[in-house]
Protein backbone atom coordinates (compact mmCIF):
# COMPACT_ATOMS: atom_id res chain seq x y z
CA UNK A 1 0.00 0.00 0.00
CA UNK A 2 2.77 2.40 0.97
CA UNK A 3 4.54 1.57 -2.26
CA UNK A 4 1.61 2.33 -4.50
CA UNK A 5 1.15 5.63 -2.69
CA UNK A 6 4.66 6.83 -3.58
CA UNK A 7 4.22 5.68 -7.15
CA UNK A 8 1.16 7.80 -7.62
CA UNK A 9 2.22 11.05 -6.01
CA UNK A 10 1.74 14.04 -8.28
CA UNK A 11 4.34 14.49 -10.96
CA UNK A 12 4.76 10.85 -11.89
CA UNK A 13 1.73 10.86 -14.15
CA UNK A 14 1.19 14.46 -15.08
CA UNK A 15 -2.39 15.20 -16.05
CA UNK A 16 -3.07 17.44 -19.01
CA UNK A 17 -2.64 21.03 -17.98
CA UNK A 18 -1.62 21.77 -14.41
CA UNK A 19 1.12 19.39 -13.33
CA UNK A 20 0.32 17.99 -9.91
CA UNK A 21 -3.36 18.83 -10.14
CA UNK A 22 -5.48 16.26 -8.31
CA UNK A 23 -8.29 16.80 -10.76
CA UNK A 24 -7.87 18.14 -14.24
CA UNK A 25 -10.54 18.58 -16.89
CA UNK A 26 -10.37 19.77 -20.49
CA UNK A 27 -13.51 20.35 -22.52
CA UNK A 28 -15.31 18.12 -20.06
CA UNK A 29 -18.81 17.43 -21.32
CA UNK A 30 -21.80 15.50 -20.05
CA UNK A 31 -24.80 14.87 -22.26
CA UNK A 32 -28.08 13.17 -21.46
CA UNK A 33 -29.58 12.52 -24.89
CA UNK A 34 -29.91 15.97 -26.45
CA UNK A 35 -29.52 17.78 -23.15
CA UNK A 36 -26.06 19.11 -22.43
CA UNK A 37 -25.63 19.15 -18.66
CA UNK A 38 -21.94 20.07 -18.65
CA UNK A 39 -20.78 21.97 -21.69
CA UNK A 40 -17.03 21.71 -22.28
CA UNK A 41 -15.52 23.03 -19.06
CA UNK A 42 -11.80 23.27 -18.15
CA UNK A 43 -10.48 23.27 -14.61
CA UNK A 44 -7.61 22.11 -12.41
CA UNK A 45 -7.91 21.40 -8.72
CA UNK A 46 -4.67 21.48 -6.75
CA UNK A 47 -3.73 19.32 -3.79
CA UNK A 48 -4.88 20.81 -0.50
CA UNK A 49 -7.28 23.20 -2.18
CA UNK A 50 -10.98 23.66 -1.42
CA UNK A 51 -12.59 24.07 -4.78
CA UNK A 52 -16.22 25.02 -5.20
CA UNK A 53 -18.85 24.73 -7.88
CA UNK A 54 -21.43 27.42 -7.20
CA UNK A 55 -24.62 27.60 -9.17
CA UNK A 56 -28.37 27.15 -9.14
CA UNK A 57 -30.09 23.77 -9.34
CA UNK A 58 -29.65 22.33 -12.81
CA UNK A 59 -26.44 24.23 -13.54
CA UNK A 60 -24.47 21.02 -14.05
CA UNK A 61 -22.70 20.90 -10.68
CA UNK A 62 -23.83 17.43 -9.68
CA UNK A 63 -23.14 16.02 -13.13
CA UNK A 64 -19.61 17.38 -12.88
CA UNK A 65 -19.20 15.91 -9.40
CA UNK A 66 -20.47 12.53 -10.48
CA UNK A 67 -17.93 12.45 -13.28
CA UNK A 68 -15.12 13.42 -10.91
CA UNK A 69 -16.17 10.72 -8.48
CA UNK A 70 -16.12 8.16 -11.35
CA UNK A 71 -19.78 7.31 -10.93
CA UNK A 72 -20.87 8.77 -14.23
CA UNK A 73 -19.03 8.32 -17.55
CA UNK A 74 -17.62 11.34 -19.36
CA UNK A 75 -19.49 12.08 -22.61
CA UNK A 76 -16.55 13.86 -24.22
CA UNK A 77 -13.43 15.79 -23.30
CA UNK A 78 -10.73 14.58 -20.95
CA UNK A 79 -10.81 14.12 -17.22
CA UNK A 80 -7.96 13.01 -15.00
CA UNK A 81 -8.55 12.31 -11.34
CA UNK A 82 -5.48 11.65 -9.20
CA UNK A 83 -3.63 11.41 -12.49
CA UNK A 84 -5.79 8.53 -13.70
CA UNK A 85 -8.50 8.14 -16.31
CA UNK A 86 -11.91 7.39 -14.73
CA UNK A 87 -12.95 5.32 -17.77
CA UNK A 88 -10.02 2.96 -17.18
CA UNK A 89 -9.18 3.14 -13.49
CA UNK A 90 -12.54 3.80 -11.84
CA UNK A 91 -12.06 1.35 -8.97
CA UNK A 92 -8.53 2.58 -8.10
CA UNK A 93 -9.60 6.21 -8.25
CA UNK A 94 -12.67 5.56 -6.12
CA UNK A 95 -10.54 3.73 -3.59
CA UNK A 96 -8.83 7.07 -2.90
CA UNK A 97 -11.93 9.29 -2.99
CA UNK A 98 -14.42 10.07 -0.26
CA UNK A 99 -17.86 10.94 -1.59
CA UNK A 100 -20.61 12.79 0.22
CA UNK A 101 -23.50 12.48 -2.22
CA UNK A 102 -26.37 14.92 -2.41
CA UNK A 103 -28.79 12.30 -1.11
CA UNK A 104 -27.61 10.25 1.84
CA UNK A 105 -27.06 6.58 1.13
CA UNK A 106 -26.84 5.47 4.75
CA UNK A 107 -28.29 2.16 5.82
CA UNK A 108 -31.06 3.38 8.08
CA UNK A 109 -31.77 0.01 9.68
CA UNK A 110 -28.20 -0.43 10.86
CA UNK A 111 -26.37 1.39 13.62
CA UNK A 112 -24.10 4.37 13.20
CA UNK A 113 -21.03 2.25 13.84
CA UNK A 114 -22.22 -0.51 11.49
CA UNK A 115 -22.54 2.03 8.71
CA UNK A 116 -18.91 2.97 9.13
CA UNK A 117 -17.93 -0.68 9.40
CA UNK A 118 -19.73 -1.69 6.23
CA UNK A 119 -18.39 1.22 4.25
CA UNK A 120 -14.83 0.57 5.39
CA UNK A 121 -15.20 -3.05 4.28
CA UNK A 122 -16.03 -1.90 0.74
CA UNK A 123 -12.55 -0.40 0.76
CA UNK A 124 -11.21 -3.69 2.05
CA UNK A 125 -9.89 -2.17 5.26
CA UNK A 126 -9.24 -4.66 8.06
CA UNK A 127 -11.81 -4.50 10.85
CA UNK A 128 -9.37 -3.29 13.50
CA UNK A 129 -8.32 -0.40 11.26
CA UNK A 130 -11.95 0.57 10.69
CA UNK A 131 -12.65 0.39 14.42
CA UNK A 132 -9.74 2.69 15.20
CA UNK A 133 -10.70 5.18 12.54
CA UNK A 134 -14.40 4.96 13.41
CA UNK A 135 -13.69 5.99 17.00
CA UNK A 136 -11.81 9.05 15.80
CA UNK A 137 -14.37 9.91 13.11
CA UNK A 138 -17.35 9.53 15.43
CA UNK A 139 -15.67 11.94 17.78
CA UNK A 140 -15.02 14.30 14.88
CA UNK A 141 -18.67 14.05 13.79
CA UNK A 142 -19.87 14.40 17.39
CA UNK A 143 -21.70 11.11 17.18
CA UNK A 144 -19.75 9.06 19.69
CA UNK A 145 -22.69 8.69 22.07
CA UNK A 146 -24.91 7.58 19.17
CA UNK A 147 -22.51 4.92 17.88
CA UNK A 148 -24.79 2.00 18.73
CA UNK A 149 -28.05 3.69 17.78
CA UNK A 150 -29.91 3.00 14.59
CA UNK A 151 -29.44 5.66 11.94
CA UNK A 152 -33.10 6.09 11.06
CA UNK A 153 -34.20 8.33 13.94
CA UNK A 154 -31.13 10.61 13.78
CA UNK A 155 -31.64 14.25 12.77
CA UNK A 156 -30.78 15.44 9.27
CA UNK A 157 -27.64 17.13 10.55
CA UNK A 158 -26.47 14.00 12.33
CA UNK A 159 -27.04 11.88 9.23
CA UNK A 160 -25.09 14.38 7.17
CA UNK A 161 -22.22 14.33 9.66
CA UNK A 162 -22.30 10.55 9.61
CA UNK A 163 -22.14 10.58 5.81
CA UNK A 164 -19.09 12.83 6.01
CA UNK A 165 -17.48 10.64 8.66
CA UNK A 166 -18.20 7.62 6.49
CA UNK A 167 -16.61 9.24 3.45
CA UNK A 168 -13.43 9.73 5.49
CA UNK A 169 -13.14 6.12 6.66
CA UNK A 170 -10.82 5.25 3.77
CA UNK A 171 -8.55 8.20 4.52
CA UNK A 172 -9.18 9.66 1.05
CA UNK A 173 -6.85 11.94 -0.90
CA UNK A 174 -9.84 13.78 -2.27
CA UNK A 175 -13.13 14.57 -0.56
CA UNK A 176 -16.11 15.31 -2.80
CA UNK A 177 -19.08 17.02 -1.18
CA UNK A 178 -22.24 17.48 -3.21
CA UNK A 179 -24.39 20.10 -1.48
CA UNK A 180 -23.23 19.09 1.97
CA UNK A 181 -25.61 21.31 3.93
CA UNK A 182 -28.73 21.51 1.77
CA UNK A 183 -31.79 21.01 3.93
CA UNK A 184 -30.04 21.58 7.25
CA UNK A 185 -30.95 24.17 9.82
CA UNK A 186 -28.48 27.04 10.42
CA UNK A 187 -26.99 25.52 13.55
CA UNK A 188 -26.36 22.19 11.87
CA UNK A 189 -24.81 23.96 8.90
CA UNK A 190 -22.40 25.92 11.05
CA UNK A 191 -21.30 22.77 12.83
CA UNK A 192 -20.68 21.08 9.48
CA UNK A 193 -18.77 24.07 8.16
CA UNK A 194 -16.59 23.94 11.24
CA UNK A 195 -15.84 20.25 10.62
CA UNK A 196 -15.04 20.85 6.96
CA UNK A 197 -12.79 23.74 7.87
CA UNK A 198 -10.85 21.46 10.21
CA UNK A 199 -10.44 18.92 7.43
CA UNK A 200 -9.11 21.64 5.19
CA UNK A 201 -6.57 22.57 7.82
CA UNK A 202 -5.50 18.94 7.93
CA UNK A 203 -4.75 19.25 4.23
CA UNK A 204 -7.66 17.27 2.81
CA UNK A 205 -8.44 18.41 -0.73
CA UNK A 206 -12.13 19.22 -1.02
CA UNK A 207 -14.42 19.67 -3.98
CA UNK A 208 -17.72 21.20 -2.96
CA UNK A 209 -20.90 22.03 -4.81
CA UNK A 210 -23.38 24.39 -3.29
CA UNK A 211 -26.08 26.82 -4.18
CA UNK A 212 -25.49 28.76 -0.99
CA UNK A 213 -23.20 31.71 -1.53
CA UNK A 214 -22.37 31.98 2.17
CA UNK A 215 -21.28 28.35 2.13
CA UNK A 216 -19.04 28.94 -0.87
CA UNK A 217 -17.54 32.01 0.81
CA UNK A 218 -16.93 30.07 4.01
CA UNK A 219 -15.48 26.94 2.54
CA UNK A 220 -13.87 27.59 -0.82
CA UNK A 221 -10.41 28.89 -1.63
CA UNK A 222 -11.39 29.06 -5.24
CA UNK A 223 -14.62 28.52 -7.06
CA UNK A 224 -16.32 28.56 -10.39
CA UNK A 225 -19.74 30.06 -10.90
CA UNK A 226 -21.67 27.59 -13.00
CA UNK A 227 -24.72 28.29 -15.11
CA UNK A 228 -26.28 26.23 -17.90
CA UNK A 229 -23.40 23.77 -17.88
CA UNK A 230 -20.69 26.41 -18.32
CA UNK A 231 -18.42 28.43 -16.11
CA UNK A 232 -19.52 32.04 -15.92
CA UNK A 233 -16.51 33.05 -13.82
CA UNK A 234 -13.65 31.62 -11.81
CA UNK A 235 -11.60 32.90 -8.89
CA UNK A 236 -11.46 33.22 -5.12
CA UNK A 237 -14.64 34.52 -3.48
CA UNK A 238 -12.88 37.82 -2.76
CA UNK A 239 -11.60 38.18 -6.33
CA UNK A 240 -14.98 37.44 -7.81
CA UNK A 241 -16.69 39.99 -5.63
CA UNK A 242 -14.08 42.59 -6.49
CA UNK A 243 -14.27 41.83 -10.19
CA UNK A 244 -18.02 41.61 -10.61
CA UNK A 245 -19.45 43.76 -7.87
CA UNK A 246 -18.88 46.94 -5.96
CA UNK A 247 -17.74 46.78 -2.37
CA UNK A 248 -21.14 47.61 -0.92
CA UNK A 249 -24.74 47.10 -1.82
CA UNK A 250 -27.83 49.06 -0.76
CA UNK A 251 -31.04 47.08 -0.70
CA UNK A 252 -34.19 49.13 -0.99
CA UNK A 253 -37.75 47.89 -0.61
CA UNK A 254 -40.67 49.96 -1.78
CA UNK A 255 -44.36 49.23 -1.66
CA UNK A 256 -45.21 46.52 -4.16
CA UNK A 257 -45.53 47.63 -7.77
CA UNK A 258 -43.93 50.94 -7.00
CA UNK A 259 -40.30 50.23 -7.51
CA UNK A 260 -40.18 49.70 -11.31
CA UNK A 261 -41.47 53.22 -11.75
CA UNK A 262 -38.83 54.51 -9.39
CA UNK A 263 -35.81 53.13 -11.14
CA UNK A 264 -35.54 56.12 -13.49
CA UNK A 265 -35.30 58.49 -10.53
CA UNK A 266 -32.30 56.61 -9.19
CA UNK A 267 -29.96 57.42 -12.09
CA UNK A 268 -26.51 58.22 -10.84
CA UNK A 269 -27.03 57.34 -7.19
CA UNK A 270 -24.93 54.22 -7.66
CA UNK A 271 -22.63 52.59 -10.19
CA UNK A 272 -25.34 50.13 -11.10
CA UNK A 273 -28.96 49.50 -10.19
CA UNK A 274 -30.59 46.05 -10.28
CA UNK A 275 -34.36 45.82 -10.20
CA UNK A 276 -35.58 42.58 -8.65
CA UNK A 277 -39.23 41.65 -8.20
CA UNK A 278 -39.12 42.36 -4.47
CA UNK A 279 -36.33 44.89 -4.08
CA UNK A 280 -33.87 47.29 -5.70
CA UNK A 281 -30.14 46.79 -5.39
CA UNK A 282 -27.79 49.75 -5.63
CA UNK A 283 -24.17 48.83 -6.27
CA UNK A 284 -21.81 51.43 -4.85
CA UNK A 285 -18.40 51.73 -3.26
CA UNK A 286 -19.94 53.72 -0.44
CA UNK A 287 -23.39 52.42 0.40
CA UNK A 288 -24.19 54.99 3.05
CA UNK A 289 -23.48 57.86 0.64
CA UNK A 290 -25.80 56.29 -1.95
CA UNK A 291 -28.54 55.80 0.59
CA UNK A 292 -28.19 59.43 1.69
CA UNK A 293 -28.54 60.47 -1.96
CA UNK A 294 -31.72 58.36 -2.26
CA UNK A 295 -33.24 60.17 0.68
CA UNK A 296 -32.02 63.56 -0.61
CA UNK A 297 -33.99 62.91 -3.80
CA UNK A 298 -37.10 62.62 -1.67
CA UNK A 299 -37.60 58.88 -2.10
CA UNK A 300 -38.95 57.01 0.91
CA UNK A 301 -38.31 53.26 0.72
CA UNK A 302 -40.22 51.08 3.19
CA UNK A 303 -36.94 49.62 4.29
CA UNK A 304 -33.28 49.95 3.42
CA UNK A 305 -30.14 48.02 4.18
CA UNK A 306 -26.47 48.69 3.46
CA UNK A 307 -24.38 45.53 3.28
CA UNK A 308 -21.14 44.20 1.85
CA UNK A 309 -21.33 42.58 -1.55
CA UNK A 310 -21.52 38.78 -1.63
CA UNK A 311 -21.25 36.03 -4.21
CA UNK A 312 -25.01 36.35 -4.64
CA UNK A 313 -24.35 39.73 -6.23
CA UNK A 314 -21.66 38.21 -8.41
CA UNK A 315 -24.10 35.58 -9.57
CA UNK A 316 -26.80 38.14 -10.24
CA UNK A 317 -24.38 40.19 -12.27
CA UNK A 318 -23.17 37.22 -14.26
CA UNK A 319 -26.49 35.56 -14.98
CA UNK A 320 -29.14 38.19 -14.36
CA UNK A 321 -30.80 35.82 -11.91
CA UNK A 322 -30.74 35.25 -8.19
CA UNK A 323 -29.17 32.05 -6.93
CA UNK A 324 -31.72 30.71 -4.49
CA UNK A 325 -35.34 31.51 -5.00
CA UNK B 1 3.97 -7.46 2.22
CA UNK B 2 0.68 -6.08 1.06
CA UNK B 3 -2.45 -8.08 1.89
CA UNK B 4 -4.05 -9.72 -1.13
CA UNK B 5 -7.05 -7.58 -1.88
CA UNK B 6 -10.53 -9.06 -1.50
CA UNK B 7 -12.44 -9.50 -4.79
CA UNK B 8 -14.74 -6.55 -5.34
CA UNK B 9 -17.90 -8.63 -5.72
CA UNK B 10 -17.17 -10.39 -2.45
CA UNK B 11 -17.17 -7.03 -0.68
CA UNK B 12 -20.71 -6.51 -1.99
CA UNK B 13 -21.70 -10.02 -0.92
CA UNK B 14 -20.33 -9.34 2.55
CA UNK B 15 -22.63 -6.35 2.91
CA UNK B 16 -25.74 -8.44 2.29
CA UNK B 17 -24.58 -11.15 4.61
CA UNK B 18 -23.94 -8.52 7.29
CA UNK B 19 -27.13 -6.53 6.97
CA UNK B 20 -29.12 -9.74 6.81
CA UNK B 21 -27.42 -11.33 9.80
CA UNK B 22 -30.19 -10.50 12.24
CA UNK B 23 -33.11 -11.14 9.93
CA UNK B 24 -32.13 -14.04 7.68
CA UNK B 25 -33.09 -16.69 10.19
CA UNK B 26 -36.60 -15.40 10.63
CA UNK B 27 -37.19 -14.65 6.95
CA UNK B 28 -35.77 -17.97 5.84
CA UNK B 29 -37.55 -19.89 8.59
CA UNK B 30 -40.85 -18.43 7.45
CA UNK B 31 -40.51 -19.69 3.90
CA UNK B 32 -39.02 -22.96 5.14
CA UNK B 33 -41.93 -23.61 7.49
CA UNK B 34 -44.41 -22.61 4.82
CA UNK B 35 -43.13 -25.29 2.51
CA UNK B 36 -42.81 -27.89 5.26
CA UNK B 37 -46.48 -27.25 6.09
CA UNK B 38 -47.31 -27.68 2.43
CA UNK B 39 -45.36 -30.88 2.43
CA UNK B 40 -47.24 -32.17 5.46
CA UNK B 41 -50.65 -31.19 4.12
CA UNK B 42 -50.10 -32.31 0.54
CA UNK B 43 -47.58 -35.09 0.80
CA UNK B 44 -48.84 -36.78 3.94
CA UNK B 45 -52.46 -35.64 4.20
CA UNK B 46 -53.61 -35.50 0.61
CA UNK B 47 -51.01 -38.13 -0.27
CA UNK B 48 -52.68 -40.82 1.83
CA UNK B 49 -55.88 -40.25 -0.12
CA UNK B 50 -54.10 -40.22 -3.47
CA UNK B 51 -52.12 -43.34 -2.70
CA UNK B 52 -55.29 -45.17 -1.62
CA UNK B 53 -56.91 -44.57 -4.98
CA UNK B 54 -54.15 -44.14 -7.49
CA UNK B 55 -51.49 -46.21 -5.70
CA UNK B 56 -48.63 -44.29 -7.29
CA UNK B 57 -48.03 -40.97 -9.02
CA UNK B 58 -45.38 -41.15 -11.67
CA UNK B 59 -44.38 -44.50 -10.21
CA UNK B 60 -43.81 -43.31 -6.63
CA UNK B 61 -45.90 -42.50 -3.56
CA UNK B 62 -47.51 -39.07 -3.53
CA UNK B 63 -45.24 -37.87 -0.72
CA UNK B 64 -42.18 -38.91 -2.73
CA UNK B 65 -43.64 -37.15 -5.72
CA UNK B 66 -44.48 -33.88 -4.01
CA UNK B 67 -41.51 -33.48 -1.68
CA UNK B 68 -38.77 -32.88 -4.30
CA UNK B 69 -41.17 -30.77 -6.34
CA UNK B 70 -41.64 -28.50 -3.35
CA UNK B 71 -37.86 -28.21 -3.06
CA UNK B 72 -37.76 -26.56 -6.49
CA UNK B 73 -40.84 -24.46 -5.70
CA UNK B 74 -39.19 -23.23 -2.48
CA UNK B 75 -36.07 -22.29 -4.40
CA UNK B 76 -38.19 -20.41 -6.93
CA UNK B 77 -40.08 -18.54 -4.24
CA UNK B 78 -36.98 -17.38 -2.37
CA UNK B 79 -35.03 -16.63 -5.52
CA UNK B 80 -37.85 -14.57 -7.00
CA UNK B 81 -38.80 -12.80 -3.80
CA UNK B 82 -35.28 -11.75 -2.90
CA UNK B 83 -34.79 -10.15 -6.30
CA UNK B 84 -37.86 -7.92 -6.03
CA UNK B 85 -38.10 -5.60 -3.03
CA UNK B 86 -34.46 -5.92 -1.95
CA UNK B 87 -33.27 -4.85 -5.43
CA UNK B 88 -35.77 -2.02 -5.67
CA UNK B 89 -34.88 -0.92 -2.14
CA UNK B 90 -31.18 -0.90 -2.92
CA UNK B 91 -31.93 1.45 -5.82
CA UNK B 92 -34.74 3.62 -4.52
CA UNK B 93 -35.11 3.51 -0.77
CA UNK B 94 -31.93 2.55 1.01
CA UNK B 95 -29.83 3.30 -2.07
CA UNK B 96 -27.29 0.69 -1.08
CA UNK B 97 -26.14 0.21 -4.66
CA UNK B 98 -25.22 3.88 -4.92
CA UNK B 99 -23.28 3.69 -1.67
CA UNK B 100 -21.36 0.72 -3.10
CA UNK B 101 -20.70 2.41 -6.42
CA UNK B 102 -19.05 5.36 -4.68
CA UNK B 103 -16.43 2.89 -3.44
CA UNK B 104 -14.18 0.68 -5.59
CA UNK B 105 -17.09 -1.63 -6.49
CA UNK B 106 -18.33 -1.71 -10.09
CA UNK B 107 -21.83 -2.49 -11.36
CA UNK B 108 -20.93 -6.13 -11.96
CA UNK B 109 -19.63 -6.43 -8.41
CA UNK B 110 -22.81 -4.94 -7.01
CA UNK B 111 -24.88 -7.38 -9.06
CA UNK B 112 -22.83 -10.51 -8.43
CA UNK B 113 -22.55 -9.70 -4.74
CA UNK B 114 -26.31 -9.44 -4.41
CA UNK B 115 -27.17 -12.48 -6.56
CA UNK B 116 -24.51 -14.40 -4.65
CA UNK B 117 -26.22 -13.67 -1.36
CA UNK B 118 -29.61 -14.65 -2.78
CA UNK B 119 -28.06 -17.94 -3.94
CA UNK B 120 -26.76 -18.44 -0.41
CA UNK B 121 -30.21 -17.98 1.06
CA UNK B 122 -31.68 -20.42 -1.44
CA UNK B 123 -28.94 -22.90 -0.57
CA UNK B 124 -29.53 -22.60 3.19
CA UNK B 125 -33.26 -23.27 2.91
CA UNK B 126 -32.79 -26.02 0.35
CA UNK B 127 -30.23 -27.81 2.51
CA UNK B 128 -32.54 -27.66 5.53
CA UNK B 129 -35.45 -28.83 3.42
CA UNK B 130 -33.45 -31.71 1.96
CA UNK B 131 -32.53 -32.80 5.48
CA UNK B 132 -36.20 -32.80 6.48
CA UNK B 133 -37.38 -34.82 3.47
CA UNK B 134 -34.51 -37.22 4.07
CA UNK B 135 -35.95 -37.72 7.54
CA UNK B 136 -39.34 -38.38 5.93
CA UNK B 137 -37.62 -41.15 3.99
CA UNK B 138 -38.13 -39.48 0.64
CA UNK B 139 -34.49 -39.34 -0.40
CA UNK B 140 -33.75 -42.49 -2.35
CA UNK B 141 -30.38 -41.80 -3.92
CA UNK B 142 -27.00 -40.26 -3.10
CA UNK B 143 -27.61 -38.14 -6.18
CA UNK B 144 -29.88 -36.10 -3.88
CA UNK B 145 -26.78 -34.16 -2.90
CA UNK B 146 -26.86 -32.69 -6.40
CA UNK B 147 -30.39 -31.48 -5.78
CA UNK B 148 -28.84 -28.68 -3.74
CA UNK B 149 -27.03 -27.04 -6.68
CA UNK B 150 -30.08 -27.84 -8.81
CA UNK B 151 -32.26 -25.90 -6.37
CA UNK B 152 -29.79 -23.00 -6.35
CA UNK B 153 -29.84 -22.95 -10.15
CA UNK B 154 -33.64 -22.94 -10.04
CA UNK B 155 -33.58 -20.00 -7.64
CA UNK B 156 -31.13 -18.03 -9.77
CA UNK B 157 -33.11 -18.78 -12.93
CA UNK B 158 -35.74 -16.61 -11.28
CA UNK B 159 -33.66 -14.05 -9.36
CA UNK B 160 -31.45 -12.96 -12.24
CA UNK B 161 -34.21 -12.04 -14.73
CA UNK B 162 -36.40 -10.64 -11.97
CA UNK B 163 -33.52 -8.48 -10.71
CA UNK B 164 -33.09 -7.27 -14.29
CA UNK B 165 -36.77 -6.35 -14.32
CA UNK B 166 -36.77 -4.80 -10.85
CA UNK B 167 -33.99 -2.40 -11.85
CA UNK B 168 -36.24 -0.94 -14.54
CA UNK B 169 -39.19 -0.32 -12.23
CA UNK B 170 -40.17 2.80 -10.33
CA UNK B 171 -43.08 1.26 -8.46
CA UNK B 172 -43.65 -2.14 -6.97
CA UNK B 173 -46.89 -2.94 -8.84
CA UNK B 174 -44.93 -5.02 -11.34
CA UNK B 175 -44.04 -7.44 -8.55
CA UNK B 176 -47.69 -8.15 -7.86
CA UNK B 177 -48.12 -8.92 -11.54
CA UNK B 178 -45.18 -11.31 -11.47
CA UNK B 179 -46.73 -13.13 -8.54
CA UNK B 180 -50.24 -13.21 -9.93
CA UNK B 181 -49.46 -14.20 -13.50
CA UNK B 182 -46.08 -15.84 -13.04
CA UNK B 183 -45.15 -17.42 -9.78
CA UNK B 184 -48.51 -18.63 -8.51
CA UNK B 185 -49.54 -20.35 -11.77
CA UNK B 186 -46.06 -21.87 -11.99
CA UNK B 187 -46.28 -23.07 -8.41
CA UNK B 188 -49.56 -24.85 -9.16
CA UNK B 189 -49.08 -26.14 -12.70
CA UNK B 190 -45.38 -26.90 -13.23
CA UNK B 191 -45.48 -30.48 -12.07
CA UNK B 192 -44.99 -29.80 -8.38
CA UNK B 193 -48.31 -31.31 -7.25
CA UNK B 194 -49.28 -33.49 -10.20
CA UNK B 195 -47.56 -34.66 -13.37
CA UNK B 196 -47.66 -32.14 -16.19
CA UNK B 197 -49.08 -34.97 -18.32
CA UNK B 198 -52.41 -34.41 -16.57
CA UNK B 199 -52.73 -30.99 -18.17
CA UNK B 200 -54.54 -30.47 -21.49
CA UNK B 201 -52.13 -30.81 -24.42
CA UNK B 202 -51.50 -27.16 -25.20
CA UNK B 203 -50.92 -26.33 -21.56
CA UNK B 204 -48.37 -29.12 -21.34
CA UNK B 205 -46.20 -27.32 -23.89
CA UNK B 206 -46.53 -24.13 -21.89
CA UNK B 207 -45.51 -25.98 -18.75
CA UNK B 208 -42.46 -27.50 -20.45
CA UNK B 209 -41.32 -24.03 -21.42
CA UNK B 210 -41.31 -22.68 -17.86
CA UNK B 211 -38.25 -22.71 -15.63
CA UNK B 212 -40.02 -24.22 -12.64
CA UNK B 213 -40.95 -27.33 -14.65
CA UNK B 214 -37.26 -27.96 -15.30
CA UNK B 215 -36.34 -27.23 -11.70
CA UNK B 216 -38.98 -29.64 -10.45
CA UNK B 217 -38.03 -32.32 -12.97
CA UNK B 218 -34.35 -32.08 -12.13
CA UNK B 219 -34.79 -31.97 -8.34
CA UNK B 220 -37.25 -34.85 -8.42
CA UNK B 221 -34.99 -36.99 -10.57
CA UNK B 222 -32.00 -36.38 -8.34
CA UNK B 223 -33.78 -36.88 -5.01
CA UNK B 224 -35.54 -40.05 -6.10
CA UNK B 225 -32.64 -41.37 -8.11
CA UNK B 226 -34.95 -41.81 -11.08
CA UNK B 227 -33.08 -39.88 -13.67
CA UNK B 228 -31.81 -40.21 -17.19
CA UNK B 229 -28.85 -38.19 -18.28
CA UNK B 230 -30.29 -36.53 -21.39
CA UNK B 231 -33.38 -34.85 -19.93
CA UNK B 232 -31.52 -34.02 -16.70
CA UNK B 233 -28.80 -32.31 -18.67
CA UNK B 234 -31.47 -30.47 -20.63
CA UNK B 235 -33.06 -29.24 -17.40
CA UNK B 236 -29.71 -28.11 -16.01
CA UNK B 237 -28.69 -26.31 -19.21
CA UNK B 238 -32.07 -24.58 -19.35
CA UNK B 239 -31.80 -23.33 -15.75
CA UNK B 240 -28.19 -22.23 -15.99
CA UNK B 241 -28.82 -20.55 -19.33
CA UNK B 242 -31.78 -18.63 -17.93
CA UNK B 243 -29.75 -17.55 -14.92
CA UNK B 244 -26.94 -16.53 -17.26
CA UNK B 245 -29.09 -14.60 -19.72
CA UNK B 246 -30.91 -13.01 -16.77
CA UNK B 247 -27.59 -11.91 -15.27
CA UNK B 248 -26.44 -10.33 -18.51
CA UNK B 249 -29.76 -8.53 -18.78
CA UNK B 250 -29.51 -7.45 -15.15
CA UNK B 251 -26.02 -6.11 -15.73
CA UNK B 252 -27.44 -4.01 -18.52
CA UNK B 253 -30.48 -2.71 -16.64
CA UNK B 254 -28.42 -2.09 -13.49
CA UNK B 255 -25.87 -0.10 -15.46
CA UNK B 256 -28.58 1.90 -17.19
CA UNK B 257 -30.22 2.70 -13.86
CA UNK B 258 -27.16 3.20 -11.68
CA UNK B 259 -24.50 4.72 -13.93
CA UNK B 260 -25.85 7.71 -15.81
Amino acid sequence: MALSRTASTPGTSAPPGGAGALVSARQLTKRFGDFVAVDGVDFDIARGESFGFLGPNGAGKTSTMRMISCMSPVSSGTLRVLGLDPAVDGPSIRSRIGLVPQEDTLDLELTVLDNLMIYGRYFDLPRHVIRQRAARLLDFAQLTDRADDRVDPLSGGMKRRLTIARSLISDPDLLILDEPTTGLDPQARHLLWDRLYRLKQEGVTQVITTHYMDEAEQLCDRLVVMDHGRFAAEGSPRELIERYSTREVVELRFRSGEHEALSGRLDGVAERVEVLPDRLLLYAADGDASLAEVHRRGLAPESSLVRRATLEDVFLRLTGRTLVD
Amino acid sequence: MARRSTPLWWRGYRYWAYQDRKTWRSSITTSFLFHILYLAAMGVGLGSLVDKHAHTVGGVSYLDFVAPGLLAATAMQIGANDAMYPVMGAIKWIRTYFAMLATPLRVEDVLIGHLGWIATRVAIVSAAYLAVIAAFGVVASPLAVLALPAAVATGLAFSAPIAAFAATQDKDVGFTTIYRFGLIPLFLFSGTFFPVGQLPGWLQSVAYATPLYHGVDLCRGLVLGRISLGPALGDAVYLVALAGVGSVAAHRTFARRLVV
